[in-house]
């Protein structure tokens, strides 16, 4: 069994109100940074760590935090990003729904230590029974002395909102969201400058996103050096992943990174399986943007050692038989399904996502989509392979924000590794409107 | 002060200057394209990506190359920095697939659209565009919209470049104008199709790179390069007077600002001036201007044949 750091009660009854949260040693991290340490040493501690973020980028977060800006008189912010809107994605609301009270505690402890006095929870408007969770969950952090003027006694001041966006997976996007809390249209910014620097009303701004700091709830607790000793090389402590696809058990499980691939998919500890006995034909590591992986370096690198569940190892490779960790969401395709259906899916959420500021996203998700709808219905052309592949390579790097790329790169990956698929759905117009394409009629690697 | 060479072009330009106001001091093939960059108004550029350009050598400090093209009105200039546009492979091809990306779904109307021979993207295609296309699809379509009395939006030949979003900010008294929705159906809204009424709302026609707003007044009037531009001014008290008419014999057809040799406005001008002051008897005409942009519009050489000469 690895060990929890995050949801380790998130079963207890009762969890979610604050007595119980508190029974389990909630709310110690503030107790220990506010009495014992100074704002410098819990930033010290995280960088010991080694948490790197959580919301799909992995930067390391203490780096992050030194970056800040700390110009006299000007107020500086923490935001929570809990937009989670990537397809896949699911362990923030998990989290929140289950613990609110760790993420009110990792905003307090970090808050604390970039000197931050007002911080705000800014949450995807489709998670809105969630607003009420946190809201709640707040109010009682208030009556306990948790948030407000100077908490325990330490001089400490510190206010606590959370926002509710819209619904757009933009909004996600640091510099957008930010735009979307001053009230505005969720734009992404044009960096620089960064948010350490000009973030929200222009003030010196972190945003990390909910696991990042909840995770710093522990780090201050049992030090960074502990934390630092779960994982391997540069993939420190645990990880929330969402695992959903064809497989016997899906859900959010903490893992310690480092755990081998095939042992997350196969045992019964995490997913399971591949349900109903099916062979396992791709897998997304890390959410609908990052590269789709083969059945056969899924569990294997391209250099035939075992794939980890790490930054480094699930990235091994390159683009070109590597993916990424990404934010996590790991998503599992059993033999029967098609991985064009699935890239055309996957190009009408970029589509209706883009926010349309530049025109190489704009017109290029828009214009993806339509190709790949051709396809799936038995209406492609054998061009349509490599036009798809140059759009995507037209995009990606050109753009404002990453959501360019998050569009590119889930169509050059299914082209790079499915190519014969795509040419299937163009040679067998008749067919795939009939059912989908799956292993079927391709030789299995022996031993997958 | 800084050093820097653009297609082995040197210059020298004060620190904080874009890499694309420093071409533009150089002059000549080497200037990126810009379709929304706008140098009189604040917070403009970025999101077209035609200016795209290759930073070889970061600066004299860090020669490292940058790893990605960068948007040429939006990046400074470094001591030493060396940029590639025109002699990169790597810009121009991905300078024509912007140009194909801003006309996938323009409506290429241009024998009936009142910008034709003074649009950008019509310069921009002919320059830096391939002449097929290789969309297959319906392409998006809006309803016009009159934005009150003097101003005609045909959203579908917009190119989303936000400055009339930056005029009605930062020129008007009250922002009743802005864009809705998201991607490739975000729209150039008055909300509630409330008429933009305020003095100085004609702007966003000359600031507009396209046929997406045009001038009510001078609908389907003459085609621009008929029509004789001269450099006339008169006193007002709202703005600064100076204005260009464009003569057809001894009638006025329009009044727009001026535009610099990068097609952009110093000297907003009002709608009184633009819209209510046609007469040339209410204007000293000072003489032909000289319109140096490679359009159809320069093709006429009226200063040659200009009885005044400024
Ligand atoms: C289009 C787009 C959507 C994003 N959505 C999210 C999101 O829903 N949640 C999140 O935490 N980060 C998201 N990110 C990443 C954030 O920009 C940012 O990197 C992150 O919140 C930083 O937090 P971290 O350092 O703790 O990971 C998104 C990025 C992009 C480009
Ligand atoms: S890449 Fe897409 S989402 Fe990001 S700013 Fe450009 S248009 Fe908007
Ligand atoms: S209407 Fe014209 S100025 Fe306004 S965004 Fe569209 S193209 Fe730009
Ligand atoms: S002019 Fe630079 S991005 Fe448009």
């Amino acid at each position: 069994m690895g060990r929890k750091l995050l949801l380790e009660h998130a079963h207890v009854p009762g969890i979610n109100t604050y007595e119980v949260y508190r029974k389990h040693g909630g709310y110690r991290s503030v107790e220990k940074a506010l009495k014992s340490m100074t704002p410098d040493e819990v930033v010290e501690e995280v960088k010991k760590s080694g948490l790197r973020g959580r919301g799909g980028a992995g930067f390391p977060t203490g780096m992050k935090w030194s970056f800040l800006a700390k110009p006299e008189g000007v107020p500086r912010y923490l935001v929570c990003n809990a937009d989670e809107s990537e397809p896949g994605t699911f362990k923030d609301r998990y989290l929140m729904e289950k613990i609110p009270h760790l993420l009110i505690e990792g905003m307090i402890t970090s808050s604390y230590a970039l000197g931050a006095n007002t911080s705000y929870i800014y949450i995807r408007g489709e998670y809105s029974w969630i607003v009420f969770i946190l809201e709640k969950a707040i109010k009682e952090a208030y009556a306990a002395g948790w948030l407000g003027k100077n908490i325990m006694g330490s001089g400490f001041d510190f206010d606590l909102y959370v926002n509710p966006g819209a619904g757009a997976y933009i909004c996600g996007e640091e510099t957008a969201l930010i735009e979307s809390l001053e009230g505005k249209r969720g734009n992404p910014r044009i960096k620089p400058p960064f948010p350490a620097v000009k973030g929200l009303w222009q003030c010196p701004t972190v945003v990390n996103n909910v696991e990042t700091i909840a995770a710093v709830v522990p780090i201050v607790n049992d030090g960074g050096e502990e934390y630092a000793k779960i994982g391997i090389g540069k993939s420190t402590g645990t990880k929330l992943i969402s695992a959903s696809g064809n497989i016997n058990k899906p859900g959010v499980y903490e893992i310690e990174l480092g755990v081998s691939v095939e042992d997350f998919i196969y045992s019964d500890e995490w997913c399971g399986g591949i349900k109903n006995g099916k062979r396992i034909k791709a897998c997304v590591p890390g959410g609908s943007s990052v590269p789709i992986l083969p059945h056969f370096l899924i569990t294997k690198t391209a250099a035939g050692e075992n794939r980890l569940m790490t930054y480094e190892s699930l990235a091994d490779g390159g683009f070109a038989t590597g993916s990424m960790l990404g934010s996590g969401g790991f998503i599992v395709y059993d033999e029967d399904q098609c991985i064009v259906r699935n890239t055309f899916n996957f190009s009408r959420f970029y589509h209706h996502e883009s926010c349309g500021q530049c025109s190489p996203c704009r017109e290029g998700t828009g214009w993806m989509e339509k190709v790949l709808w051709r396809m799936e219905n038995g209406q492609g052309k054998m061009s349509d392979i490599d036009l798809l592949a140059d759009i995507a390579k037209k995009i990606e790097g050109n753009t404002i924000c990453p959501l360019g790329d998050a569009a590119a790169w889930p169509v050059s990956a299914a082209i790079r590794h499915f190519r014969e698929e795509f040419e299937w759905h163009v040679n067998e117009p008749k067919a795939c409107m009939e059912r989908n394409y799956g292993l079927v009629k391709e030789p299995v690697a022996a031993g997958v | 002060m800084a050093k820097v060479t653009i297609d082995g072009f040197e210059t020298e330009v004060p620190d904080g200057t874009t890499i694309l106001n420093a071409a533009r001091q150089i002059g000549g093939d080497i200037v990126p394209p810009a379709m929304c960059y706008y140098s009189t108004l604040k917070g403009s550029g970025g999101k077209c990506r035609t200016c795209l350009v290759k930073v070889t050598k970061g600066s004299e400090k860090d020669p490292r190359p940058m790893p990605k093209l960068v948007a040429s009105c939006q990046t400074t200039v470094m001591d030493g920095m060396e940029v590639a546009n025109i002699t990169s492979e790597e810009v121009t091809k991905a300078r024509a697939g912007v140009v194909e990306f801003l006309l996938l779904n323009h409506p290429l109307d241009c024998p009936i659209c009142d910008q034709a021979g003074e649009c950008s993207l019509q310069d921009l295609a002919f320059e830096h565009g391939a002449a097929g296309t290789r969309y297959e699809f319906d392409r998006r379509t809006f309803e016009k919209i009159d934005i009150g009395p003097y101003i005609k939006l045909h959203m579908t030949r917009c190119i989303l470049c936000y400055r009339c979003v930056f005029v009605a900010n930062q020129l008007t008294d009250q922002r009743v104008h802005g864009i809705i929705g998201r991607g490739d159906h975000a729209e150039i809204s008055t909300y509630i199709e409330k008429a933009i009424e305020n003095d100085f709302s004609g702007n966003v026609i000359d600031v507009c790179p396209v046929g997406a707003l045009t001038d009510r007044t001078f609908r389907f009037k003459s085609r621009v390069w008929f029509l004789n531009p001269m450099d006339a001014h008169r006193d007002c008290p709202t703005c600064s007077g100076k204005a260009v008419v464009w003569m057809y014999g001894k009638e006025i057809y329009r009044v727009t600002a001026r535009k610099d040799q990068n097609g952009e406005v110093h000297d907003f001008i009002c709608n009184t001036c633009r819209f209510h002051t046609k007469s040339p008897d209410q204007w000293t005409i000072e003489g032909a201007r000289q319109i140096d942009r490679h359009s159809v519009i320069s093709q006429g050489h009226y200063s040659e044949n200009a009885q005044t000469v400024r």
